[in-house]
């Protein structure tokens, strides 16, 4: 359960960590800011470094490398003393150094900090630093978000948020703390024009995608038809400059599917008219909905709307989409148990499938 | 291969691989939970030692009830679901205090019915699922406000019919398992769009058959878990085009070590191994015991335990 998106943590800290000859080396030039082990510092001689415990019999002999033992040896001794002292502070920061994964460190850092009164614009300069360096990662970004809490100062967070999203457009975790600054802090004010430049860098940054519907969600809404038409219209244009992205056609079914995708003024043919320059599956898919809503909520026209409906199935199953022909398959058949009169010829129809009608939901 | 993933699940932590090993300890209740679950539906439970792990388990527990990932670390709600899912396996659940387990999970749900991971407040639909994992696990699931704890992860449902770790955050395959199944475990799946998520989630395989688990992101074994169990749940499971999802999961072996990597190539680890095996599980793949597409737990487990949390049909 944990594992979500934590794996690609411990591989990314293998690739940040320098090698054994890069310390050895280092060492053996004497250099007066050579590492020191914590058991040769003189001013820890007074703790008793704790050796990590497995447990009454350690299912497995573990062989550490030097460093990261000698300071997670003192790192159980300050919390067995249950210490609180600057000293602990800094080494939470070398045992975080050394595995920015330790959610325990991280709390005990939290538990100091309070304790010790810092100065917490540091210890935003400190998170600053460490994200930049380990941005997917769930403690650094939950840290960050304590201390702007105790801060009550979210006026960096926008700026920084986008300059770690310059890095990855799609980091989940960032997102995760931008709508919470957002929404805590009511900073909604520049959102949008900030996804829109998102989405012009990378039409197909789905969380781009999600955030411009969580901004809207939160502000105008959707129930003005300027609004909803205009995201439409701006949907259809990014349609044009990438016709092949999951992310807009996910995004105009869902700000469509409430009011119904067949009741938008003119939608079915700005669609129709896409088809013949700027085709794709998803643009197939997208009719096959328009065509059901209109099924479910005309009289008119079943036969022709159907049939219709019915081809492309046959379409996208055969040829176009071939990889999600079960979809496809299920769709064409629904249709035809929901709409199709006994005498009209199908052929999505699987045989004895008409026991149990499966609308398509909506 | 089956035999070599075995070996390599046995053998893993006493090679070599110390360092990452080491450097997973945050996580180590839930790596024993991966490695043994893998093992039981290879069937080689027995290969595992049950004494030391339990008596590691044990000592995991602290004074508020929850467990930790390792000895000396602090509790957390990921790791007491790993915990109980363990001993599950070895239906020896009393190694632990259990009413205070069940204590410590209702203390961590909040007034709008989320659950926070542990004491610092991070809230997540993840924890959700944890919470009533756990709790269904150990019979109690009379023990929180269960109207309230659905209310919340219905608000995390999205636009596009699946669900994200709080209100308006991106649908993600990951979160979308953790809320299908908790909504399996409360017994509201009539409340999720089944054909609206199952197209979505069938959308994330690529031409190579491997899924992903967010639009225009490369494909991970791990994701035949989250997608394909969340399908299951839903009842749309024949959407995936399963023989090319098969041949992807296949490619994730090393045929050299044993193990299964997120994608052909890669380095193996026990998470990717257990969820490329529980992928094959879900396929119908002969060899493998079912596995229970709600707890990642064989289904044989679940049976005797009277557990049988709801699917779509």
């Amino acid at each position: 359960m944990s594992g979500i998106e934590e794996t690609s943590n411990v591989s990314s800290e293998f690739q940040e960590e320098r090698s054994e000859e890069e310390v050895e080396e280092e060492i053996g030039y004497e250099d007066p800011f050579r590492y020191v082990f914590y058991r040769d510092r003189k001013e820890w001689a007074d703790l008793e470094p704790v050796p990590q415990d497995d447990g009454p019999n350690p299912v497995v002999k573990i062989a550490y490398s030097d460093k990261f033992t000698d300071v997670y040896d003192y790192f159980r001794a300050l919390l067995k003393n249950d210490e609180k002292s600057d000293r602990a502070l800094l080494l939470t920061a070398e045992a975080i150094e050394l595995n920015a994964a330790n959610y325990t460190v991280w709390h005990y850092r939290r538990v100091l900090l309070q304790a010790l009164e810092k100065d917490l614009r540091e210890e935003m300069r400190y998170i600053t630093a460490i994200i930049e360096d380990q941005p997917k990662n769930y403690q650094v970004w939950h840290h960050r978000r304590m201390v702007v809490e105790w801060l009550n100062d979210p006026s960096e967070e926008l700026e920084f948020i986008a300059e770690i999203l310059s890095q990855d457009a799609k980091n989940y975790h960032a997102w995760q703390h931008r709508q919470w600054v957002i929404k805590e802090y009511k900073l909604w004010d520049s959102e949008l024009e900030y996804v829109e430049q998102l989405l012009e860098e990378d039409v197909r940054n789905n969380s781009a995608w999600n955030q411009r519907h969580y901004i809207i969600s939160h502000t105008t809404g959707y129930s003005d038809p300027a609004i909803l038409n205009r995201e439409v219209q701006y949907s259809l244009k990014q349609i044009k400059k990438a016709p092949h992205n999951e992310s807009v056609w996910n995004y105009l079914k869902g700000i469509l599917q409430d009011l119904g995708l067949s009741s938008h003024p003119g939608l079915l043919e700005q669609i129709l008219e896409l088809k013949e320059t700027h085709c794709s599956p998803y643009l197939l898919g997208f009719l096959v909905d328009i065509y059901e809503d209109f099924l479910e909520n005309t009289l008119e026209h079943h036969e022709e709307v159907l049939s219709k409906a019915l081809e492309l199935c046959e379409l996208l199953a055969r040829e176009k989409d071939t990889i999600r022909r079960e979809y496809w398959s299920y769709v064409g058949r629904s249709l035809q148990t929901k709409y199709g009169s006994s005498d009209s010829s199908t052929t999505t129809s699987a045989p004895g499938s008409d026991s149990g009608s499966k609308p398509l939901s909506h | 291969m089956l035999d070599k993933h075995a070996d390599y699940i046995a053998a893993y932590g006493s090679k070599k691989d110390d360092y990452e090993y080491t450097l997973s300890e945050y996580l180590r209740m839930s790596g024993i939970y991966w490695g043994l679950t893998v093992m039981d539906l290879m069937g080689q439970l027995t290969r595992m030692n049950q004494q030391e792990i339990s008596d590691f388990i044990k000592s995991c527990q602290h004074d508020c009830g929850g467990v930790s990932a390792s000895i000396g670390h602090d509790p957390h709600v990921l790791y007491t679901l790993s915990a109980v899912q363990i001993l599950s396996l070895y239906d020896n659940v009393n190694v632990l205090d259990v009413d205070k387990v069940v204590e410590y999970v209702r203390g961590l749900q909040q007034e709008d019915g989320s659950f926070a991971g542990d004491k610092w407040g991070e809230i997540d639909t993840r924890f959700s699922f944890c919470a009533v994992a756990t709790l269904a696990l150990l019979g109690r699931l009379d023990a929180i406000n269960m109207d309230k704890a659905v209310e919340f992860v219905l608000s995390c449902m999205n636009f596009d019919g699946g669900f994200g770790c709080r209100p308006g955050s991106e649908s993600h395959a990951g979160q979308i398992y953790c809320c299908t199944g908790f909504l399996s475990i409360a017994g509201q799946l009539h409340q999720v769009n089944a054909d609206l998520l199952g197209w979505w989630l069938c959308e994330r395989q690529l031409p190579s058959g491997g899924l992903n688990g967010r639009p225009e992101k490369l494909p991970d074994v791990c994701y035949s878990w989250w997608v394909l169990a969340s399908l299951k749940i839903i009842g749309r499971i024949h959407w995936i085009d399963k023989s090319k999802l098969r041949s992807f999961i296949l490619a994730c072996q090393d045929e050299e070590t044993g193990g299964f990597a997120d994608r052909p190539g890669d380095m193996v680890d026990p998470f990717h191994t257990l969820f490329g095996v529980a992928g094959l599980s879900l396929l119908g793949e002969g060899q493998i015991k079912d596995v229970n597409p709600v707890l990642c737990m064989p289904e044989d487990v679940l049976e005797r335990l009277g557990l049988h949390p709801d699917l779509l049909s």
